[in-house]
């Protein structure tokens, strides 16, 4: 296919969130693996259309926080036990309970920082510029508009017949996503 | 304003709504309105305080703390009631975004990014009186535990240390909480702005969002998680606060009810400083329709529920001191009600116990001017008692050679009103420069099945 290198994919758009989440789960049925949604807010069945789960993103938070919170406590008892040690009223040096709110918000704060860190690495953002927003209705994707995108790297990928496909999945307009605007 | 009387189960959406006007409709006053008069005025008012504050703080940081009316034995004046009055008024941002996120009441959306910047502009007034406070204010990095030629460590088992650590991880985390709930609404500005510099400005803000399926799929589970971590988090902040009080031996400090009663109280101010900000604002940018009469009923249930666990907190309060039989704790409570804070103490019970009792009729509840007037009271009566509980408690020591009564200087009441100023001059700039409603979340609920919206509120 030589259109194959010059079109990033075919951007399909749907009525409304139930008929992009029909469409969706039909395209992926015909075999498309490369298919990505763009919608205005988080749909609810799109994860599952695409079979995507969030899983790492919840991981990270969990390191992040036991990590902190754990560097945390070890801050403190460096500080109190190892580098300055102080005999008050003979209390002993390693007083956890008092260490319990600094390793809490530690672990708080590393988690918060290190989950949506995370978060955005994983979903590649910062980004300057992407294929799709090339498309000059696309602009309407974060307001009021739902598009399903089938990615030219698809393996399955074929012009005329991946666009047949995403129309009899319900989509009510197809266009090319050209790779350079 | 209108006090016509409304459903409390009014539908939280207008009738008709879609997608795109209820994205034209909250963008457009960012992107396409003009600056009114209205907004100049106000932000003239608030900037006017403002530069006094920058005054009263230039003139302390010229000559010191001795400009303010604290003395020995009232060393805590009016700088610690401003700063746990101002965090706790954060407090109810984050439990409407967090709490009630975590348990589903919708009705949240519409107001969550109001009470969320509310919680922003709250934190950075409280972070300053702390700093402010301190003798030498240019040494306040002491306070971090931070490589040092002295060797020297903070002290870990202090509650000063603890409140630090506490109030600083607050503050990040508003900033990035709210900043994840921003992102998609930074790409719909930065979609439907008519200006190519703003769309440079929004598109830089909003990272290249574009509203992936997977990036939507990461996004509410970074979100949900972190709702999960701020619960706790907002429970944890003013009880550390409290324990700043608790931990001394001063008698009316040195009790356990404090750290509960004081997140009660912390979340009761929130409220009322919710519907201070969100009533005028819904009537000068005609968001009835969005914020409606049920959502502010709702708030003011909240306000109601809070202001009775802080009657309860009174109550156990009192009880315990007599309980208790130490003779110190029993004067300092007699003292609250009968001796030179007399006014004080009765007022604050009046103002934030018994004034919000009024939130139990239901003409009051829908009358968006009384809830005003209760929110503004409230807030007085809990700044009282935070002045009472600091000030009052330190009066009258264990040595009645060493008594003596606190007054406020012209210094001290310019660093509070001028505090508002910086609250409020925040605020302005946030109401013409992000989304006042969550848009994104608001398109969601517009595609809520009917049968999945719950039709009762908090």
């Amino acid at each position: 296919m030589s259109d194959k290198t010059k079109i990033y994919g075919l951007l399909a758009e749907f009525a409304g969130p139930d008929e992009l989440v029909r469409g969706t789960e039909e395209v992926s049925e015909a075999g498309y693996s490369r298919v990505e949604t763009y919608t205005p807010f988080a749909v609810e069945g799109i994860s599952e259309a695409l079979h995507f789960r969030p899983f790492a993103v919840a991981v990270i938070f969990l390191v992040a926080a036991l990590l902190s919170a754990a560097a945390g406590y070890f801050m403190e008892y460096y500080a109190s036990v190892i580098s300055y040690p102080e005999n008050i009223g003979g209390r002993p040096l390693h007083s956890w309970p008092s260490f319990i709110p600094i390793t809490f918000e530690m672990g708080v704060l590393g988690g918060v920082l290190g989950g949506v860190l995370g978060m955005l690495v994983l979903n590649r953002l910062p980004r300057y510029s992407h294929p799709v927003a090339n498309v000059e209705r696309f602009r309407a994707a974060s307001s009021d508009a739902f598009f399903l995108c089938v990615e030219s790297s698809d393996p399955r990928f074929q012009r005329e017949l991946t666009e047949s496909v995403l129309r009899q999945a319900g989509a009510t307009q197809v266009t090319e996503v050209p790779l350079e605007s | 304003m209108r006090t016509t009387p409304t459903s409390e189960l009014e539908p939280l959406l207008p009738p008709g709504v879609t997608d795109d006007s209820i994205s034209e409709r909250i963008s457009g006053i960012v992107v396409k309105r003009k600056m009114g008069l209205g907004w100049i005025g106000g932000f003239a008012i608030a900037f006017s305080l403002l530069m006094m504050f920058n005054y009263a703080i230039a003139v302390l940081f010229a000559y010191g703390v001795g400009i303010w009316g604290i003395q020995i034995p009232v060393a805590w004046g009016f700088a610690i009631v401003n700063f746990v009055w101002w965090v706790g008024i954060g407090h109810a941002g984050t439990f409407i975004s967090a709490v009630l996120y975590l348990c589903h009441q919708e009705w949240r959306t519409s107001i969550n990014r109001f009470t969320e910047s509310m919680t922003l502009f709250a934190v950075a007034c409280a972070g300053i009186f702390p700093l402010i406070h301190l003798g030498r204010p240019w040494l306040f990095y002491y306070l971090f535990p931070y490589p040092n030629t002295m060797g020297l460590w903070p002290q870990f088992r202090s509650p000063l240390i603890w409140d630090m650590f506490a109030v600083t991880t607050y503050a990040i985390v508003s900033v990035v909480f709210y900043f994840v709930g921003l992102l998609p609404d930074l790409a719909t500005l930065r979609d439907r702005s008519p200006h190519r510099w703003q769309r440079v400005i929004y598109g830089l803000l909003a990272l290249g969002w574009r509203g992936a399926g997977r990036q939507w799929s990461r996004y509410k589970m970074a979100y949900l998680i972190m709702a999960g971590l701020a619960t706790p988090l907002v429970v944890s902040v003013h009880s550390i606060v409290s324990l700043d009080f608790a931990v001394g031996i001063v008698p009316g400090w040195h009790t356990t009810i404090m750290p509960f009663y004081f997140v009660a109280a912390a979340l009761q101010s929130g409220f009322a400083m919710g519907l201070i900000l969100i009533i005028p604002v819904r009537h000068f940018y005609h968001l009835k329709d969005i914020i409606t009469g049920r959502h502010l009923a709702n708030m003011a249930k909240l306000l109601l529920a809070t202001s009775l666990i802080v009657g309860h907190g009174y109550f156990t309060d009192t009880f315990m001191s007599w309980y208790s039989a130490d003779p110190y704790d029993k004067f300092i409570v007699a003292d609250k009600f009968s001796g030179a804070y007399a006014i004080g103490g009765w007022m604050l019970m009046i103002l934030d116990v018994g004034v919000p009792q009024l939130i139990w009729i239901r003409a009051v509840r829908q009358s968006p001017v009384a809830l005003f007037v209760i929110a503004i009271l409230a807030n007085v009566g809990l700044w009282l008692d935070h002045f009472i509980l600091v000030v009052q408690s330190l009066h009258s020591d264990y040595l009645p050679s060493e008594w003596r009564m606190f007054y406020g200087t012209k210094w001290d009441w310019m660093t509070l009103f001028g505090s508002f100023g910086l609250f409020l001059t925040l605020f302005f700039v946030f109401i013409r420069i992000f989304p006042m409603v969550a848009m994104s979340e608001m398109r969601g609920l517009v595609h809520k099945k009917p049968g999945e919206t719950k039709e009762q509120g908090a």
